[in-house]
């Protein structure tokens, strides 16, 4: 269980199978994972998160979002 | 890198400092036995091993003739002597000594520099000599950046009052110490004692060498020439299984630095490092009149998940009742993945981060970020406006609380 991160990618996104392999491509600590096409997130990586943004900006505005689990709660997401 | 005595003598040897005769290393009885056939006389034999107190433990023995040497030989290589198990056995010629003498080349931390040490009292500790007779020593400090010239020897020498032959042939024999010191990458080369026989000569009756690890690469000749593996590693005792443990974290992931470990006595972990921040860090926990379990080195970025093992590792050793994490001001470790690392490690330890956790002291890359995390849960932690040497004072205190 993670303790200081969590990643919400919204449902049409996890089923686009060109963003999955983009999203499996960009994080640099392989929070995500392809299955069948589809998006599945490696709950056991999302602590290493760098908050790099890579996958925030690999993806159309507002489909993942990378929440902070600790201070203000922040949560990461790219504007449109 | 320590070396084995004939090592050391090998070495010497290369430089022209006299070695008594034979001075061969033998891995039989037979060999033992062929060596002493060869001095045809009274020989020493002398176990090669890695630890001090041969004497005591029965690993030098004297022989008359070569199937006495045999049967000392037989008897040092079965001796185990502080667990450390022979390389094999130095075979040389025994002579009458007039003299002992000191003479020794090592880095002087405060100067600096390396410093040269000669005493006309050899065959005990330096150290003894220092403190009970300290007019029968002298030092000589010397540059690394200028070549090193023999009247800086002749100095050392004469600082004990020698004067005349002596003094020219120890000389000689101490400016070529200081000579294989500056070469070879070495953080001592010590001739103790160096014998001076009734004729006047001299030779090195026993002699230890520590060739600092980093100098591998560059001496990689004379390594081989000497016959050591530059890979071989040499530690003064073999690792525990803390140790070997913090090895494993280390090497299971290739993020960053967290797991060198050496295990202590104390009661307080450490979870520590950046560019020789450990050392200081370790150091200043001591001064403070604090006892660490551990020393460690973190740095290059580790993953959470590596600090996370590092940390429950430390944690799981019996005795330690708080970590503290501090490092240098750190650009190439990000503040907030460090501090998650430990966090983590300390909560799946079933244990509390404000209270397991003395200090957190890492100034540096996305501070704000670890300080953040660190408030959410209670820890204490100090920016770079706190010394090191204070944050470790803090982290002792709250020890002793």
């Amino acid at each position: 269980m993670s303790l200081f991160i969590d990643v919400e990618v919204d449902a049409s996104a996890r089923s686009n199978a060109d963003l999955v392999k983009k999203l499996v491509e960009v994080c640099p600590v392989n929070i995500f994972a392809a299955s069948s096409g589809k998006l599945d997130i490696v709950d056991a990586h999302l602590d290493e998160c760098t908050l790099c943004e890579l996958c925030l900006n690999a993806a159309p505005p507002g489909s993942v979002k990378v929440k902070r689990l600790y201070g203000t709660k922040d949560v990461l997401v790219r504007q449109s | 890198m320590r070396f084995y005595e004939f090592e050391s003598k090998r070495l010497f040897g290369k430089y022209g400092i006299p070695l008594p005769k034979g001075s061969k290393v033998a891995a039989t009885p037979a060999e033992a036995k062929v060596v002493a056939a060869e001095i045809n006389g009274p020989v020493v034999l002398k176990s090669q091993v890695l630890s001090g107190g041969r004497m005591k433990a029965g690993g030098v023995l004297f022989a008359d003739n070569p199937d006495q040497a045999a049967e000392a030989a037989k008897k040092i290589l079965a001796l185990e002597i502080n667990g450390h198990k022979p390389r094999g056995v130095l075979v040389e010629a025994r002579a009458p000594i007039a003299q002992e003498y000191y003479v020794g080349v090592t880095w002087d931390g405060v100067a600096r520099m390396p410093v040269m040490i000669f005493s006309d009292m050899g065959g005990i500790d330096i150290e003894e000599v220092a403190e009970k007779h300290p007019g029968h020593i002298s030092k000589r400090h010397f540059s690394t950046l200028m070549p090193f010239s023999d009247f800086m020897a002749k100095e050392l020498v004469a600082g004990v009052g020698l004067s005349g032959d002596h003094l020219n042939r120890l000389s000689r024999l101490a400016a070529s110490l200081a000579r294989i010191f500056q070469a070879h990458g070495l953080t001592l080369a010590e001739i103790n004692p160096l014998a001076r026989l009734d004729d006047g000569t001299f030779f090195c009756l026993d002699g230890h060498v520590d060739m600092e690890d980093d100098a591998r690469d560059t001496q990689k000749g004379i390594l081989k020439d000497l016959g050591i593996d530059p890979e071989e590693k040499r530690q003064a005792r073999p690792p525990t299984s803390f140790e070997i443990k913090g090895a494993q974290v280390d090497a299971a992931d290739p993020r960053g630095v967290a797991g060198n470990v050496v295990e202590f006595d104390g009661d307080l972990g450490l979870v520590i490092g950046a560019g020789g921040g450990s050392l200081t860090l370790f150091d200043a926990i001591r001064k403070h009149g604090g006892k660490p379990a551990n020393y460690c080195e973190i740095g290059g970025n580790p993953s959470v998940s590596k600090t996370c093992e590092l940390t429950k590792l430390i944690l799981s050793k019996p005795g330690v009742k708080k970590i503290a994490v501090m490092m240098n001001v750190v650009s190439n470790t990000r503040v907030d993945i460090v501090a998650r690392g430990v966090i983590k490690g300390v909560i799946e330890s079933g244990q509390k981060p404000s209270e397991k956790i003395a200090i957190f002291r890492i100034p540096g890359s996305w501070e704000q970020e670890g300080f953040k995390i660190l408030e959410h849960y209670g820890v204490e932690y100090c920016d770079r406006t706190v010394s090191m040497f204070e944050a470790a004072g803090r982290a002792v205190a709250k020890m002793k609380a």
